[in-house]
């Protein structure tokens, strides 16, 4: 368990990383920009690509960083709540319900605004769903709730399977970056930022009882966590952070499965240090892939979710393998 | 004046199954109580219900004189402590860091565990003998290195009531004997009142001073160790005759 001044210093070192991964996705593009003029452009100086800067990267960057961050987070709360070091923000179905909002909203040629209201939409949906067929006859064992959440989850792969299937060929591609994860798409940054704000301020006063579930449900209640309404809270919270997440970019996958694990390698399982912690990483490396996805193929652009898998699995695996057994 | 704990006219039920029909208790600083009973009696069951962690069918649990069910969930953690069956961790983490989740009902929403608090997590593990592990990962452990160390969690939460499902579990014979020990001074020395489901008639009979026995038919009987826990009692509570040995002011049963 690290002291209070060594997690103050290990958040530092991520916030510093968070702020490099922006830089990097401010500067690097087809038209790069040298760090000098990326900061006269933030601080309001003349600058060669201020225009890039401001309007196209910046807020392409954080939204980026939040939507990242909401799934670390999302991921770290479902491994606690579930008790299950494979839970992800999408086991319980939530990415599901917003694909097949997104996917409906898409064959219905909706706008930007039509796609994400849908995909929220849907989202609440499942959750609402999984959690009323979970928690029928108010027993909501974590077993009950993974399992209901599996179901729906398929349930709703077979429904974005179906709209693939009978969607004309011009929307077919739009489809498929969705459900991929696609920055590009991300409209405003600021709600994202917003949600991700604000998840963390309600997720972090519980941080230490969530240290305690993790042990056991009946464990924790024996040492003075309300455990019912600690479960409400980090069930809710976990499934309206993923929601707006996929709202935002469609479901990238690996960062709210990966993310918490590399960060509980290195800093340990106190969770008020991998809480604060995970949402930087995630939104840090959420925006490093980002980066690349721009550049990589440029002019083509290639979806997100592609590229966190493509460096998500290489470097867990490194991880895992020097880890003492 | 008030008991650490005090049963009245406690009914336990599973289901259709009715565990416990009617039960009345007090227990007092410093006194220890054994629970006896065959698997699935209700043993662990009325341990939850008098931890207030299950809900009784009828009946009230008071602790110090306060219903367990109108007690706040840290509240509630000051006065009692409960040792369960069963504890996987799923993530890991350490020895340390786990017996210090003890003092989480001591510490306020934003405190962090405070040097004195890393002290007293210490003092623990030394009391379970677990002195040079507080790095080791708990995974690493042994079966009863991890039941010892659930007991030094249990000490950390330094709560005047202990609730002990089976805390022999695992253990080999000189730890069995040295947990026994630890707990009959701790109500011996602090006024701590214990209460644990223990297999080992002799075991209560050395280290509590009553006994609660828990038929199949939700009958209970309780007494001092010396009046109830005998061969004709025991050899209907488990259903299998047993003869009773007496060896310097021990008893000892063994199967016929």
């Amino acid at each position: 368990m690290p002291s209070r001044r060594r997690a103050a210093l290990i958040i530092v070192l991520f916030c510093l990383l968070a702020v490099a991964s922006v830089l990097m996705a401010l500067m690097v593009g087809t038209f790069s920009v040298s760090a000098p003029a990326v900061f006269a452009a933030l601080f309001g100086g003349e600058s060669e690509g201020a225009d890039i800067v401001l309007q196209l990267r910046l807020p392409r960057a954080l939204a980026g960083f939040a939507c990242g961050g909401l799934l670390a987070l999302a991921g770290a709360l479902m491994q606690v709540l579930l008790r299950n070091p494979l839970a992800d923000p999408y086991v319980l179905g939530i990415s599901g319900g917003a694909g097949v909002g997104a996917l409906f909203a898409i064959l219905l040629g909706l706008p930007a605004v039509g796609i994400d209201g849908l995909a929220f939409v849907g989202a609440l949906g499942a959750m609402l769903l999984v959690f009323g067929l979970a928690h029928g006859d108010g027993s909501w064992t974590q077993t009950r709730l993974l399992l209901t959440g599996v179901i729906v989850a398929a349930g709703c792969g077979a429904l974005v399977a179906l709209m693939l299937a009978i969607a004309p060929d011009d929307r077919l591609r739009g489809m498929l970056f969705w459900l991929m994860g696609d920055l590009a798409q991300a409209g405003n940054w600021w709600p994202g930022f917003l949600a991700l704000i604000v998840a963390l301020g309600v997720a972090m006063p519980f941080a230490r009882e969530l240290n305690l579930l993790a042990r056991g449900i009946m464990q924790a209640q024996a040492l003075g966590v309300a455990v019912n309404r600690l479960r409400y809270v980090i069930y809710l919270l976990a499934s309206l952070a993923t929601a707006a997440a996929v709202t935002t970019a469609g479901s990238i996958g690996f960062i709210g499965l990966v993310v918490p694990h590399l960060v509980r390698l290195a800093t340990g399982n106190d969770q008020r240090l991998l809480l604060p912690a995970s949402a930087l990483a995630g939104g840090s490396l959420l925006v490093f892939a980002d980066t690349l996805a721009r550049t990589v193929a440029a002019p083509q652009q290639l979806p997100v979710g592609v590229l966190t898998a493509l460096i998500g699995v290489p470097v867990f695996l490194y991880l895992l393998s020097r880890q003492p057994k | 004046m008030t008991h650490l704990l005090e049963v009245r006219q406690l009914r336990i039920e599973i289901g259709e199954r009715c565990l416990v029909h009617t039960l009345d208790l007090v227990l007092n600083q410093g006194e220890r109580l054994a629970i006896l009973g065959c698997n699935g009696a209700g043993k662990s069951t009325l341990l939850l219900t008098l931890a207030g962690l299950r809900p009784a069918a009828s009946g009230r649990v008071l602790l110090d004189g306060v219903d367990c069910h109108q007690l706040a969930p840290r509240a509630a953690a000051l006065r009692r402590a409960w040792l369960g069956q069963y504890l996987s961790d799923p993530f890991g983490s350490g020895v340390l860091e786990t017996v210090l989740t003890g003092r989480h009902p001591h510490l306020g929403r934003w405190d962090w565990e405070s040097g004195r608090d890393s002290e007293i997590a210490r003092g623990a593990l030394a009391a379970v003998g677990l002195r040079n592990m507080e790095t080791r990962q708990v995974h690493t452990l042994s079966g009863g290195e991890r039941q010892r160390l659930n007991i030094a969690t249990l000490l950390a939460q330094a709560a005047g009531l202990y609730l002990l499902d089976e805390p022999l579990a695992h253990l080999d014979l000189n730890h069995q004997m040295a947990v026994l020990e630890l707990f009959s001074g701790a109500a011996r020395d602090c006024g701590a009142g214990v209460i644990m489901v223990l297999h080992d008639p002799g075991l209560a009979h050395r280290f509590c001073d009553r006994a609660l026995l828990i038929h199949n038919d939700g009958q209970t009987e309780i007494g001092t160790v010396d009046s109830i826990l005998t061969a004709k009692n025991l050899s209907q509570l488990y259903g299998y005759p047993l003869h009773q040995v007496e060896d310097g002011g021990h008893r000892c049963f063994m199967p016929a």
